[in-house]
């Protein structure tokens, strides 16, 4: 039965922040940065006022703040962290470590460019960066799905049969700092919802036990892994992350049915009989269905494919989302420099690569550093595609939308 | 430890180690072991004391004796012996 809900209005680092305060997790560490602030200076409110249980530390860095998620965690509490950009650079270190040792954090990215040089504004270089440490990696499109993914992702990381933590990612200022109509849960759904941290079984020198530091049943956590135990260690997170795939669909069902809300890993959109489509992630979906609208109207067979889940990596939903599509751009707020394509187009392909049929990809770089993606652009990349459609061929792989030459 | 070693597919979650510490003997990483020579030797326990693994113990009569199956024969306890009593000597 769908849940009582009432709507607020949020923007996307609030209705993390609100999330969280539903979920009340043991621990949060974290420091703040634009455009992810608010997350923090909300939730130590929430402290403050004595409307959490949290332990909230003030650490002195991004690195700080992840090694104290990672220590709580393994001493058994749920523990939450949030950053962006240069601070999620200055956890590169200890997010490995985390999904390495199976922690089931769950951090709000509130996806900012890299500096150099310096800039404040959204792209995805700061989630691209981390797509291979073993996170879940979540995307989201506006406020509502932050929230939604906000509450969801403690019980994707905490699945018995993943354990791993997850990375909740949203558009800086497009979607931390723009407040719209959020449907939230009552506390006590949320509660029960979330309900207790599942702790994954292990085997210690004294046989099977919960994975978490306990004196009564002793284990180590992160001891060295040398040429002989590392590669075998790795295989297991891989093949977690695989299995991870069949899980997360069983918790959007059990999520669809307290909000009502579907989730799905990839959301095709008038992909049935498009000619041209585009596959991006984050805010810039929504612009992009606008103008498929738009172009269905004039008689152009656009669709579109927004992707929610980036890791793990949606293969077979992605391949049937994009169907018989003959021509297909990938709009992507990354880069990979001196790579031959970025992050999602690369992936993209790879996937595609084994198809007996498989579509003309092309890759359309956009909005970095938080240059606007207008409707007009998005109208450019569908001329674009419709060229290499009349043409049969891709003569320009990689381009960038809206760039000054 | 001649055993079989697990694969990744029955390996404890998490690289959690399914053996203890004492099972691990790391006596084997060294290139030296250090002798002791109790005709020389004091008692003064300062290499047990030293022993960075705790691989030298003090026997019931007060002379020291290294566990060569931890021992990684980094050669503190012959640096610091006052009497000079224990000799690194390099393994065959």
């Amino acid at each position: 039965m769908v849940a009582k809900q009432k709507i607020v209005g949020l923007n996307g680092d609030e209705a993390s922040a609100y999330a969280t305060k539903q979920v009340d997790p043991d621990v949060v560490a974290a420091y703040p940065i634009t455009p992810q602030t608010i997350i923090v200076e909300r939730f130590s409110e929430y402290v403050a006022d004595g409307l959490v249980g949290s332990e909230f530390v003030a650490v002195e860095s991004e690195h700080s703040a992840l090694s104290a998620c990672v220590g709580a965690s393994a001493a058994g509490a749920r523990a939450f962290t949030a950053t962006a950009a240069n601070g999620l650079a200055l956890m590169w270190e200890i997010l490995y470590i985390a999904a390495g040792l199976r922690q089931p954090i769950v951090m709000a990215v509130a996806n900012r460019c890299l500096g150099g040089p310096i800039n404040i504004h959204n792209d995805h270089s700061d989630a691209m960066g981390a797509r291979d440490s073993g996170w879940i990696q979540l995307f989201c499109e506006n406020s509502q799905e932050v929230y939604d993914a906000s509450v969801e992702a403690w019980r994707i990381a905490e699945h018995a049969d993943i354990q791993m933590p997850v990375m909740v990612n949203f558009d800086g200022f497009t979607i931390s700092h723009t407040m719209e109509n959020v449907y939230i849960l009552e506390d006590a759904d949320v509660k029960k919802f979330v309900g207790k941290r599942i702790y994954m079984k292990t085997e210690g020198p004294k046989g099977e036990v919960e994975f978490k530091l306990d004196p009564d049943t002793p284990i180590s956590i992160g001891p060295l892994d040398l040429q002989d135990f590392y590669f075998e260690h790795k295989v297991q997170q891989m093949e977690a992350m695989k299995g991870s795939l069949k899980a997360i669909k069983a918790v959007d069902k059990e999520f669809e049915k307290i909000t009502g809300r579907k989730l799905e890993y990839v959301y095709p959109y008038k992909m049935d009989d498009a000619e041209v489509a585009v596959v991006g992630l984050g805010s810039a979906m929504g612009t992009v269905r606008e103008v498929v609208d738009e172009l269905r109207a004039e008689g152009v067979k656009a669709g579109m494919v927004k992707m929610r889940l980036f890791r793990p990596f949606p293969v077979e939903d992605l391949k049937n989302a994009i169907g018989n599509v003959p021509v297909l751009g990938v709009m992507e707020k990354a880069y990979s420099i001196g790579g031959p394509g970025a992050p999602l187009y690369e992936e993209v392909k790879t996937v595609l690569y084994d198809l007996p049929k498989r579509p003309f990809v092309a890759d359309y770089i956009n909005g970095l550093g938080g240059k606007d993606t207008s409707p007009e652009m998005i109208r450019d990349v569908f001329k674009s595609l419709q060229r290499i459609k009349e043409r049969g061929a891709v003569l320009e792989p990689v381009s960038y939308v809206g760039v000054r030459e | 430890m001649s055993e079989r070693k697990r694969g990744w597919k029955t390996l404890p979650k998490g690289a959690v180690p399914y053996k203890s510490s004492k099972d691990y003997q790391t006596g084997d990483w060294g290139v030296a072991k250090p002798i002791i020579d109790r005709t020389r030797c004091s008692k003064c326990t300062l290499c047990h004391f030293f022993c960075p693994e705790g691989a030298i113990t003090v026997r019931v009569d007060g002379y020291t004796e290294v566990n060569y199956d931890y021992c990684k024969g980094c050669g503190v306890c012959a640096n610091e012996c006052p009497v000079k009593c224990i000799k690194m000597e390099m393994k065959k």
